[in-house]
Protein backbone atom coordinates (compact mmCIF):
# COMPACT_ATOMS: atom_id res chain seq x y z
CA UNK A 1 0.00 0.00 0.00
CA UNK A 2 1.30 3.43 -0.91
CA UNK A 3 2.00 5.93 1.78
CA UNK A 4 0.50 9.06 0.49
CA UNK A 5 1.99 12.43 -0.20
CA UNK A 6 5.50 11.67 0.95
CA UNK A 7 8.40 13.44 -0.74
CA UNK A 8 10.87 11.44 1.37
CA UNK A 9 9.83 8.25 -0.40
CA UNK A 10 10.45 9.82 -3.78
CA UNK A 11 13.86 11.21 -2.85
CA UNK A 12 14.84 7.87 -1.32
CA UNK A 13 13.64 5.95 -4.36
CA UNK A 14 15.64 8.23 -6.65
CA UNK A 15 18.79 7.93 -4.55
CA UNK A 16 19.82 4.65 -6.17
CA UNK A 17 21.43 4.14 -9.59
CA UNK A 18 19.58 0.88 -10.32
CA UNK A 19 16.22 2.46 -9.65
CA UNK A 20 17.08 5.49 -11.79
CA UNK A 21 18.11 3.07 -14.53
CA UNK A 22 14.73 1.32 -14.24
CA UNK A 23 12.96 4.67 -14.61
CA UNK A 24 15.06 5.47 -17.68
CA UNK A 25 14.14 2.12 -19.21
CA UNK A 26 10.46 2.84 -18.65
CA UNK A 27 10.90 6.33 -20.06
CA UNK A 28 12.28 4.79 -23.24
CA UNK A 29 9.44 2.32 -23.42
CA UNK A 30 6.54 2.16 -21.06
CA UNK A 31 4.30 -0.73 -20.05
CA UNK A 32 6.92 -3.44 -19.49
CA UNK A 33 6.81 -6.69 -17.57
CA UNK A 34 9.14 -7.60 -14.71
CA UNK A 35 10.87 -10.12 -16.99
CA UNK A 36 11.64 -7.46 -19.61
CA UNK A 37 12.95 -5.01 -17.02
CA UNK A 38 14.95 -7.64 -15.19
CA UNK A 39 16.74 -8.72 -18.36
CA UNK A 40 18.38 -5.28 -18.53
CA UNK A 41 19.80 -5.45 -15.02
CA UNK A 42 22.70 -7.45 -13.72
CA UNK A 43 20.81 -8.81 -10.78
CA UNK A 44 18.42 -11.50 -9.69
CA UNK A 45 14.69 -11.39 -10.28
CA UNK A 46 14.26 -10.92 -6.56
CA UNK A 47 16.57 -7.89 -6.59
CA UNK A 48 14.73 -6.31 -9.49
CA UNK A 49 11.39 -6.91 -7.76
CA UNK A 50 12.66 -5.22 -4.63
CA UNK A 51 13.72 -2.12 -6.54
CA UNK A 52 10.44 -2.00 -8.44
CA UNK A 53 8.54 -2.22 -5.17
CA UNK A 54 10.42 0.81 -3.79
CA UNK A 55 9.56 2.73 -6.97
CA UNK A 56 5.91 1.67 -6.69
CA UNK A 57 5.71 2.70 -3.05
CA UNK A 58 7.06 6.12 -3.98
CA UNK A 59 4.43 6.34 -6.71
CA UNK A 60 7.06 6.58 -9.46
CA UNK A 61 5.91 3.36 -11.06
CA UNK A 62 2.24 2.51 -11.60
CA UNK A 63 1.15 -0.99 -12.48
CA UNK A 64 -1.80 -2.24 -14.50
CA UNK A 65 -2.92 -5.79 -15.03
CA UNK A 66 -3.44 -6.94 -18.57
CA UNK A 67 -4.92 -10.40 -18.32
CA UNK A 68 -2.41 -12.27 -16.16
CA UNK A 69 0.46 -9.94 -16.95
CA UNK A 70 1.47 -7.08 -14.69
CA UNK A 71 2.75 -4.12 -16.69
CA UNK A 72 4.87 -1.33 -15.23
CA UNK A 73 4.37 2.29 -16.24
CA UNK A 74 6.49 5.31 -15.43
CA UNK A 75 4.44 7.77 -13.40
CA UNK A 76 6.22 11.12 -13.66
CA UNK A 77 3.72 13.03 -11.50
CA UNK A 78 5.69 12.76 -8.19
CA UNK A 79 8.76 14.19 -9.93
CA UNK A 80 6.64 17.01 -11.29
CA UNK A 81 5.32 17.68 -7.77
CA UNK A 82 8.87 17.86 -6.42
CA UNK A 83 9.77 20.17 -9.26
CA UNK A 84 6.84 22.44 -8.51
CA UNK A 85 7.40 22.27 -4.75
CA UNK A 86 11.21 22.47 -4.55
CA UNK A 87 12.99 23.27 -7.78
CA UNK A 88 10.76 26.13 -8.85
CA UNK A 89 11.01 27.72 -5.44
CA UNK A 90 14.79 28.05 -5.48
CA UNK A 91 15.23 28.84 -9.13
CA UNK A 92 12.61 31.55 -8.83
CA UNK A 93 14.50 33.13 -5.93
CA UNK A 94 17.62 33.09 -8.01
CA UNK A 95 15.85 34.77 -10.88
CA UNK A 96 14.27 37.42 -8.69
CA UNK A 97 17.67 38.15 -7.09
CA UNK A 98 19.05 38.82 -10.56
CA UNK A 99 16.05 40.98 -11.34
CA UNK A 100 16.66 42.98 -8.14
CA UNK A 101 20.30 43.40 -9.05
CA UNK A 102 19.31 44.71 -12.48
CA UNK A 103 16.91 47.22 -10.93
CA UNK A 104 19.56 48.38 -8.50
CA UNK A 105 22.22 48.75 -11.15
CA UNK A 106 19.88 50.64 -13.40
CA UNK A 107 18.84 52.96 -10.57
CA UNK A 108 22.40 53.89 -9.74
CA UNK A 109 23.52 53.92 -13.37
CA UNK B 1 19.79 12.51 -26.52
CA UNK B 2 17.33 9.74 -25.73
CA UNK B 3 14.04 9.99 -27.49
CA UNK B 4 10.93 8.63 -25.92
CA UNK B 5 9.27 5.81 -27.77
CA UNK B 6 5.62 6.49 -27.41
CA UNK B 7 3.54 3.64 -26.22
CA UNK B 8 -0.12 3.17 -26.85
CA UNK B 9 -0.94 3.64 -23.18
CA UNK B 10 0.22 6.12 -20.57
CA UNK B 11 -0.60 6.03 -16.85
CA UNK B 12 -0.51 8.96 -14.43
CA UNK B 13 -1.29 8.82 -10.72
CA UNK B 14 -1.53 11.34 -7.92
CA UNK B 15 -2.75 11.34 -4.32
CA UNK B 16 -4.90 14.32 -3.46
CA UNK B 17 -6.17 15.36 -0.03
CA UNK B 18 -9.75 15.81 -1.17
CA UNK B 19 -12.96 13.81 -1.40
CA UNK B 20 -13.79 11.85 -4.56
CA UNK B 21 -16.72 14.26 -5.09
CA UNK B 22 -14.41 17.31 -5.02
CA UNK B 23 -12.06 15.66 -7.51
CA UNK B 24 -14.99 14.71 -9.74
CA UNK B 25 -16.17 18.33 -9.79
CA UNK B 26 -12.65 19.57 -10.51
CA UNK B 27 -12.53 17.30 -13.58
CA UNK B 28 -16.01 17.90 -14.94
CA UNK B 29 -16.76 21.58 -14.20
CA UNK B 30 -15.36 24.35 -16.39
CA UNK B 31 -14.89 26.83 -13.51
CA UNK B 32 -12.36 24.36 -12.03
CA UNK B 33 -10.61 23.14 -15.19
CA UNK B 34 -9.94 26.76 -16.14
CA UNK B 35 -7.64 26.97 -13.11
CA UNK B 36 -5.36 24.02 -13.86
CA UNK B 37 -5.95 22.71 -17.38
CA UNK B 38 -4.10 25.32 -19.46
CA UNK B 39 -6.95 27.75 -18.82
CA UNK B 40 -9.39 25.59 -20.78
CA UNK B 41 -13.04 25.03 -19.91
CA UNK B 42 -14.15 21.39 -19.98
CA UNK B 43 -17.80 20.75 -20.68
CA UNK B 44 -19.22 17.26 -20.29
CA UNK B 45 -22.61 15.84 -21.12
CA UNK B 46 -22.22 13.04 -18.59
CA UNK B 47 -24.15 10.30 -20.40
CA UNK B 48 -22.83 7.51 -22.58
CA UNK B 49 -22.64 9.07 -26.04
CA UNK B 50 -22.66 12.58 -24.55
CA UNK B 51 -20.33 15.23 -25.82
CA UNK B 52 -17.05 16.29 -24.20
CA UNK B 53 -15.66 19.67 -25.26
CA UNK B 54 -12.65 21.57 -24.02
CA UNK B 55 -12.78 25.25 -24.95
CA UNK B 56 -9.91 27.72 -25.00
CA UNK B 57 -9.86 30.02 -21.97
CA UNK B 58 -10.32 33.23 -23.89
CA UNK B 59 -12.44 32.18 -26.87
CA UNK B 60 -14.97 29.64 -28.06
CA UNK B 61 -12.28 27.70 -29.95
CA UNK B 62 -12.52 23.95 -29.41
CA UNK B 63 -9.15 22.67 -28.15
CA UNK B 64 -10.09 19.03 -27.63
CA UNK B 65 -13.33 17.14 -27.96
CA UNK B 66 -14.66 13.63 -27.63
CA UNK B 67 -17.52 11.41 -26.61
CA UNK B 68 -18.38 10.24 -23.11
CA UNK B 69 -18.25 6.43 -22.97
CA UNK B 70 -18.77 5.82 -19.28
CA UNK B 71 -19.72 8.07 -16.39
CA UNK B 72 -19.87 6.73 -12.85
CA UNK B 73 -19.66 9.74 -10.49
CA UNK B 74 -17.52 10.14 -8.44
CA UNK B 75 -15.47 7.08 -9.40
CA UNK B 76 -14.90 6.71 -13.10
CA UNK B 77 -15.17 8.77 -16.26
CA UNK B 78 -14.19 7.51 -19.70
CA UNK B 79 -14.23 9.63 -22.84
CA UNK B 80 -12.52 9.85 -26.19
CA UNK B 81 -9.97 12.56 -26.91
CA UNK B 82 -9.39 14.28 -30.23
CA UNK B 83 -7.06 17.27 -30.38
CA UNK B 84 -8.09 20.28 -32.49
CA UNK B 85 -5.56 22.92 -31.47
CA UNK B 86 -2.97 21.47 -33.80
CA UNK B 87 -3.88 20.75 -37.44
CA UNK B 88 -1.66 17.65 -37.64
CA UNK B 89 -3.01 16.15 -34.44
CA UNK B 90 -6.55 16.87 -35.62
CA UNK B 91 -6.02 14.39 -38.45
CA UNK B 92 -5.03 11.62 -36.03
CA UNK B 93 -7.53 9.14 -34.61
CA UNK B 94 -9.33 9.79 -31.36
CA UNK B 95 -7.63 8.30 -28.31
CA UNK B 96 -9.20 7.53 -24.95
CA UNK B 97 -8.90 9.06 -21.49
CA UNK B 98 -10.01 7.22 -18.33
CA UNK B 99 -10.22 9.05 -15.00
CA UNK B 100 -10.39 6.76 -11.95
CA UNK B 101 -10.90 8.09 -8.42
CA UNK B 102 -10.33 5.76 -5.45
CA UNK B 103 -10.85 6.89 -1.85
CA UNK B 104 -7.88 6.28 0.49
CA UNK B 105 -7.26 6.56 4.24
CA UNK B 106 -6.75 9.93 5.88
CA UNK B 107 -9.03 11.97 3.65
CA UNK B 108 -6.97 11.25 0.54
CA UNK B 109 -8.09 9.97 -2.82
CA UNK B 110 -6.00 8.42 -5.57
CA UNK B 111 -6.58 9.84 -9.02
CA UNK B 112 -5.40 7.77 -11.98
CA UNK B 113 -5.48 9.03 -15.54
CA UNK B 114 -5.00 6.39 -18.22
CA UNK B 115 -4.53 7.80 -21.70
CA UNK B 116 -4.66 4.92 -24.16
CA UNK B 117 -5.69 3.87 -27.66
CA UNK B 118 -2.85 6.09 -28.82
CA UNK B 119 -1.57 3.58 -31.44
CA UNK B 120 -2.63 5.72 -34.38
CA UNK B 121 -1.91 9.06 -32.72
CA UNK B 122 1.86 9.41 -32.24
CA UNK B 123 1.86 13.21 -32.18
CA UNK B 124 -0.89 13.34 -29.59
CA UNK B 125 0.95 10.69 -27.54
CA UNK B 126 4.16 12.73 -27.56
CA UNK B 127 2.37 15.96 -26.66
CA UNK B 128 0.27 14.71 -23.78
CA UNK B 129 3.21 12.83 -22.20
CA UNK B 130 4.50 15.91 -20.40
CA UNK B 131 1.13 17.60 -20.18
CA UNK B 132 -0.63 15.23 -17.81
CA UNK B 133 2.04 15.62 -15.08
CA UNK B 134 1.67 19.38 -15.23
CA UNK B 135 -2.13 19.16 -15.21
CA UNK B 136 -2.33 16.70 -12.30
CA UNK B 137 0.19 18.68 -10.24
CA UNK B 138 -1.95 21.78 -10.82
CA UNK B 139 -5.15 19.91 -9.96
CA UNK B 140 -3.63 18.68 -6.67
CA UNK B 141 -2.41 22.16 -5.75
CA UNK B 142 -5.77 23.71 -6.57
CA UNK B 143 -7.74 21.23 -4.45
CA UNK B 144 -5.32 21.26 -1.52
CA UNK B 145 -4.59 24.97 -1.32
CA UNK B 146 -7.49 26.56 -3.18
CA UNK B 147 -4.98 28.32 -5.39
CA UNK B 148 -3.78 27.56 -8.92
CA UNK B 149 -0.10 26.77 -9.53
CA UNK B 150 1.74 29.93 -10.39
Amino acid sequence: MCRVDDDDLVFRALADPTRRLLLDRLFERDGRTLTELESQLEMTRFGAMKHLRVLEEAGLVATRKEGRTKLHYLNPVPIRLIHDRWIDKYTERHVSALADLKTKLEETG
Amino acid sequence: MTTITETAMQVYQVFIKASPEQIWDAITKPEFTQKYLYGTRSQYDLRPGGKFISLAGDSEDVMVDGEVQESDPPRKLVHTWLVHYDPEMATEQASRVTWEIEPQDGGFAKLTVVHDQLEASPRTAATVAGGWSFVLSGLKTLLETGKPLT
